[in-house]
């Protein structure tokens, strides 16, 4: 960039790029103006909250952090208690079968493996949410509706998951590696734990942040799943408190506040693990 | 060799994972309850009333304690959704023994095989309860489905300042209603006396009910669909004229917009239920103490009919084990002084039980209306004429047709009639579809 020649191709494209810049900006604005107001109006005191200026901040938000936590006792930590135990077993049980299952579908070449594999790609395309209902009668059956295990037993098989591991697998674990395990007398089992295993973990750390975010964010299987609100997850919680029947006003602070508190792990989530993003693009950088 | 057996087995565990429902077992809650019919009982109670907790305590404690029957309240998000996750629960045999439930949800239930008839347990308690409200609990059939619970009666609330100001007095009659609206676009244009709301189908319900409409009707064993009856058309004709002159806002309720309108002033008077100081305490916070609430405005001079905005209803499902245990605890909580009260207290609600409705908690006016001391006197006096309503199995249907056309027809200020008769037409070939039997 910095010899003279090079100039004028660089400075014709920066001209350009005000166009994609601008729609960029307009997209980023779009995601982020409604976590702005999210943020600004978990400021505001219930008097505040429709009467004053929308992106004014307001004086009210350690009181509405007070109320939340003493809604019926603290059961607004019970559900965030009750979503980390969804999203975080689930995800992780959902990544370990992702795993194993990608890579024995990428690395071993069986009769139906790949009627196996259409059929997930035909799981990634359909929607979880029409599962929902025949998923709630099967669980019925079992005798299992309105417990811990109902809402995590469904997520724990993730066709995107076991696709993406495959995909990952047979990119990241190249066959010499595996051959040459089995050369100097590797049982299976070790190859995948001890060799194939941390070859695949960046990917793997894509999945059980998709799956974790999915789970978290997660609103029609556990609500058909619960009847306890005991055992429901912070976006059911909240919902009950904006739904209260008609002749009582919605909580719409404590939703607000609730719904803010409730994003911040995720975020946590996020910038923890951006980090094995990045190394895996250096790492992968240096190997090939 | 050996990685043979490895992909079977991972082909094993996917399968597995998917089959998982099918096998295994949990110690988590499950079905339950013991067999024994003389035992201590435990009932599930699918609420959403805030603090019925608290009053399932009162009766775990009391009454409860000394037949043995234990109730415990979980509370759900209310809404036409809930109705579908019971009928789903339902259909599951997973039902929750006790369900909260809108009257307007009653028959949909019903038709889904979902809810018990409890008149032999429970059929004594019809001379607590105003003829309108208990004729919805019962379909106006011999069966019993549900104990009232909560009743919403239609009323008038207007700001006093401001109609003192603009020299306005309260309309006893639509006719004067109309004037009202028209007098005060003339002294003070940009403000409204109310707003048309095609959010808000169970108000238009009510308003119709006022009039005399009964929308869904039983004859033989076919459905008959009213929407469109002569009282409909003239209520829809009402305020289709005043939303066409611009002699009322057109403009949703329960919107920040809304909010706004009423709290400073925008917008002066409110067609709404007995609970609506509740929602005008969050809505309107600047002008508490400046409204007042009169009788709802009459088709004939004279008269006091009113509709019902909203209540709900306590009924026992055909899942239940102890039919006879949910239903003592139904009638307890909805005829029992000491229930009520705490109804009252803990949940907000304002009782459908007549004896209630005064006094206790009643006594005084709800805090936003410091001003009327006599609010649950008159709100009483109010509900003795709420008129009886005729629900169908398929209400959210109706609903869903109301708002989309009269949405349209209030955005563009044009005739509602047609909107009525596009809300009917739904109603009827939704019916049909689900293999009703519908008379013409």
């Amino acid at each position: 960039m910095t010899t003279p020649h090079l100039r004028p191709l660089t400075a014709a494209p920066r001209r350009f790029a005000l166009v994609p810049t601008a729609a960029l900006l307009t997209g980023a604005l779009y995601c982020l103006l409604p976590v702005a107001w999210i943020l600004v109006a978990s400021t505001k005191s219930g008097s505040e909250l429709f009467s004053t200026f929308t992106f004014l901040p307001g004086s009210g938000f350690a009181d509405n952090v007070a109320d939340l936590s003493a809604y019926r006792d603290g059961v607004y930590w019970k559900w965030m208690a009750n979503s980390a135990l969804y999203a975080g077993v689930g995800a992780l049980l959902s990544t370990a079968v992702s795993a194993v299952s990608g890579y024995a579908l990428a690395v071993y070449r069986f009769r139906g493996r790949e009627s196996i594999f259409n059929i997930l790609l035909a799981g990634v395309l359909m929607p979880p949410v029409i599962l929902a209902v025949p998923q709630y009668l099967l669980m019925a059956k079992a005798d299992l509706t309105d417990s811990y295990l109902s809402v995590m037993l469904p997520v724990i098989l993730s066709p995107y998951g076991v696709y993406l591991a495959r995909i990952y697998a047979a990119a990241a674990v190249p066959g010499d590696v595996i051959e040459a395990g089995r050369m100097d007398g590797g049982g299976e089992w070790r190859i995948f734990r001890t060799i194939a295993l941390p070859m695949m973990v960046p990917g793997l750390v894509t999945v059980f942040l998709f799956q974790f975010v999915a789970i978290w964010n997660n609103f029609l299987l556990p609500y058909i799943m619960l009847g306890d609100d005991e055992k429901f997850p912070v976006t059911l919680g909240l919902f009950t408190l904006l739904q209260q029947g008609s002749n009582t006003p919605a909580l719409y602070t404590l939703v607000i506040t609730g719904a803010l508190l409730a994003i911040v792990p995720l975020i946590a989530l996020f910038l923890v693990i951006q980090r094995f993003w990045s190394l895996d693009l250096l790492s992968g950088a240096v190997k090939s | 060799m050996k990685y043979r057996i490895v992909a079977a087995s991972t082909a094993a565990v996917l399968a597995a994972t998917a089959l998982l429902t099918g096998c295994g077992s949990s110690d988590d809650d499950g079905s339950g309850d013991g067999p024994a019919a003389s035992g201590p009982v435990s009932l599930t109670y699918w609420a959403w009333a805030p603090g019925l907790d608290k009053v399932a305590d009162i009766w775990n404690k009391g009454e409860g304690k000394k037949a043995g029957i234990t109730v415990t309240v979980k509370k759900q998000a209310s809404g036409d959704d809930l109705v579908t996750k019971i009928i789903t629960a339902a259909k599951a045999h997973k039902a929750p023994d006790l369900v909260q439930a809108e009257y307007q949800a009653l028959p949909t239930l019903v038709s889904n095989d979902v809810l018990a008839d409890i008149s032999k347990e429970a059929g004594d308690a019809k001379g607590k309860f105003a003829d309108g409200v208990w004729q919805q609990a019962t379909l106006g059939s011999d069966a019993l489905y549900a104990l009232p619970q909560d009743s919403g009666p239609l009323m008038f609330y207007y700001r006093q300042d401001l109609f003192k100001q603009y020299g306005l007095s309260v309309p006893t009659t639509w006719d004067e209603f109309a004037e009202t609206a028209r007098a005060l676009k003339k002294k003070a244009p940009d403000k409204d006396l109310t707003t048309f709301s095609s959010n808000d189908s169970g108000l238009f319900a009510g308003l119709a009910q006022q009039a005399g409409a009964q929308w869904w009707t039983t004859g033989g064993d076919k459905w008959k669909v009213a929407i469109d009856d002569p009282a409909t058309q003239k209520v829809a004709g009402f305020w289709g004229g005043l939303v066409k002159e611009g002699a009322i806002d057109n403009q949703p309720m329960y919107t920040p917009a809304w909010n706004k309108a009423l709290n400073t002033g925008k917008q002066i008077a409110w067609v709404s239920a007995v609970w609506a100081p509740g929602t005008l305490t969050t809505a309107a916070p600047d002008t508490a103490g400046k409204w007042a609430m009169a009788p709802l405005p009459q088709w004939t001079a004279g008269e006091s009919v009113t509709g019902s905005w909203g209540g709900s209803s306590t009924a026992v499902t055909n899942d239940s084990k102890h039919k006879k245990a949910a239903a003592a605890f139904a009638k307890w909580l909805n005829t029992d002084s000491a229930a009520l009260a705490a109804l009252v207290k803990e949940s907000g609600i304002y009782p459908a039980a007549t004896a209630a409705q005064t006094g206790g908690a009643l006594a005084k006016p709800p805090a936003y209306f410091a001003n009327q001391p006599g609010f649950y006197t008159e709100a009483a006096k109010i509900a003795q004429g709420t008129a009886p309503a005729a629900w169908g199995p398929n209400v959210n249907v109706a609903y869903t047709a109301f708002k989309d056309n009269f949405a349209k027809a209030a955005k563009s200020r044009s005739d509602f009639a047609p909107a009525l008769t596009a809300m009917q037409d739904a109603t009827v070939a939704d019916l049909k579809k689900q293999g009703f039997g519908v008379s013409e």
